[in-house]
């Protein structure tokens, strides 16, 4: 049987919108009402529907939001100026060099269950972030306001790398269990053992592949703009 | 339980609703009326969301978007000491201040992984539904509290810093909560399976190389405009990955399903729709390109889906 097509304009609403550049919290309100409207959905039911998926995802933003009241103290009392000071210390540290054994260290931890080791309010931001921007100030004194940016970017985007490439060889993780259940509903078992090993060379992949990245950001960090 | 996840539910409540408090009071902010009330909109979402009539909440979050959406969120001036104090304070200090800061992490993994069966009473200690979180509540409490003892800072400084954060992040603050109330919808609309429908329909999957390539793209695809790889897994792999690469070609299903989620998490990498990892830490690193993250990731992402492709490609 064919299915209603139509929910698809709120997918187009959400690549038009963010192509334009609009203001994001409207285009996804607008993605809403249209997704909602092109299953014909009535008004309250669409309402409710909302309403319910927001009260139900709530626990989504605390990841981020509990931390930020020790963080923001700590800030005050100079953690971020600590951070720098002592990567300083270490004369042979450069940003790539950091953000590698940072990308290491995450993906490892991560592969072990211990996905809340780093994150960006707690890790990224107070340390990690700080360190290479310092790590890279010493190497470039005269770094430009575009290449601190880069940095930043590059931290945060390591932090991501390592995590996502790190938690699906982890056995006991969510994806896995969602693998295994939709599996299971086709009639195919699978060992949840096969699955985080059979992720292996794609993580060791990832590894390589943003390592060797980190290793050219240093190239690039040490050009006089 | 003894240690509920509604607890934190409600202390993030309360450390909104002190950050609508303080925005009304805060004249450096333009606008500061409406940036209370989008936050004591927020807060009452915590403080009462099991009261609030669905279609209550649904037509909150409406108010909250428009209010974000046309300008009427700001930030204030962010009252910082100067860099000079900082630093005094950060030699004074030393390493002692790291040690709040990893109590997070540290605390959180500790509750997770060796008190997450401990029962007292009969009662199990944590949330076994919500464990990271109710660890992680936990952790943030313990961190406050020891970092509010080593700098003798009051509570109420650690709410201030606090508001100060969220103050800076503003509305993007939001923005992952509203993207995942619109992945529901678009898998109550039937959106996944519209999309299966087009790929199976429209695209020959005679070749094994073509079957792979549409199936790992189509996973990155459909997670970039989902957001999330988990939608974008069941409809893939119930459309391409069993049917056709499993039954047809004989791939393995365990490698099937483990590289097709790496497939997706690619997308994950490149997308605004995954704001909690992508739009959320540029704001927090003040980085002026909403972007700039996403940037950093495509030239890793990309290669990584090639090399996936091949992986499953050799596997036939």
């Amino acid at each position: 049987m064919h299915p209603n097509l139509w929910p698809l304009l709120g997918v187009a609403v959400i690549i038009l919108g963010f192509l334009l550049r609009l203001h994001p919290v409207l285009v996804v309100a607008a993605a809403c009402f249209t997704t909602g409207f092109a299953a014909f959905m009535p008004l309250d039911h669409l309402l409710a529907s909302l309403g319910t998926a927001f009260i139900k995802t709530r626990n989504l933003p605390m990841i981020y939001l509990l931390p930020l009241a020790a963080i923001g103290l700590l800030e005050r009392f100079g953690l971020r100026e600590y951070a720098q000071s002592a990567i300083a210390r270490v004369r042979s540290a450069t940003a790539g060099r950091l953000l590698i054994v940072y990308l290491a260290v995450r993906e490892i931890s991560a592969a072990l269950g211990l996905t809340a080791l780093g994150g960006h309010p707690s890790m990224v931001r107070p340390l990690v972030a700080p360190m290479a921007e310092s790590a890279a100030e010493q190497r470039n004194p005269k770094l430009s306001e575009e290449q601190r940016y880069r940095v930043r970017a590059m931290t945060a985007a390591t932090d991501n790398v390592g995590l996502f490439f790190g938690e699906d060889i982890f056995v006991a993780f969510g994806a896995i269990v969602l693998m295994q259940t939709i599996l299971r509903a086709e009639g195919i078992e699978v060992d949840p053992l096969h699955m985080a090993l059979w992720g292996i060379p794609t993580a060791i992949s990832a590894f390589i592949i943003h390592a060797w990245r980190l290793h050219r950001l240093d190239r690039y960090l040490a050009r006089q703009q | 339980m003894i240690i509920r996840v509604e607890y934190f539910y409600w202390l993030l409540g309360a450390m909104l609703a002190l950050v609508a408090l303080m925005s009304a009071a805060d004249r450096s902010n333009p606008r500061r009326w409406t940036t209370a009330l989008f936050w004591a909109l927020y807060a009452t979402v915590y403080l009462a969301g099991d009261l609030l009539a669905p279609e209550a909440a649904g037509a909150m979050m409406l108010a909250m978007a428009l209010l974000a959406g046309f300008g009427g969120v700001r930030s204030g001036k962010p009252q910082t000491p100067p860099e000079e104090t900082r630093r005094a304070s950060a030699v004074r200090l030393q390493h002692k201040l790291l040690l709040p800061a990893l109590i997070i992490p540290a605390v959180t993994m500790l509750c997770a992984t060796l008190l997450k069966d401990v029962r007292i009473d009969g009662l199990f200690l944590f949330d076994q539904k919500h464990l990271t979180l109710a660890a992680l509540g936990c952790a943030s409490v313990i961190a406050v509290a020891a970092a509010c003892w080593l700098t003798r800072a009051t509570p109420l400084q650690a709410g201030r810093e606090a508001r100060r954060l969220v103050d800076a992040m503003s509305w993007a603050l939001v923005l992952p909560h509203m993207l995942a109330v619109l992945g529901l919808l678009f898998t109550e609309a039937g959106v996944g399976k519209a999309v299966a429908h087009v790929a199976t329909s429209y695209i020959g999957l005679t070749s094994p190389l073509v079957a792979v390539a549409v199936y790992c793209i189509g996973l990155a695809l459909f997670t970039i405009v989902m957001g999330n790889g988990f939608a974008a897994f069941p409809v893939m792999a119930g459309g391409v990955g069993i049917p056709v690469l499993v039954h047809q070609f004989g791939i393995n299903p365990a490698a099937m399903a483990a590289i097709g989620m790496f497939s997706a998490y690619c997308g994950t990498l490149m997308t605004p729709m995954a704001a909690n990892f992508n739009i959320i830490p540029a704001a927090l690193l003040d980085l002026p390109d909403r972007n700039a993250v996403i940037k950093a990731q495509i030239p890793t992402a990309l290669p990584l889906l090639f090399v996936n492709i091949v992986l499953l490609y050799i596997l036939i």
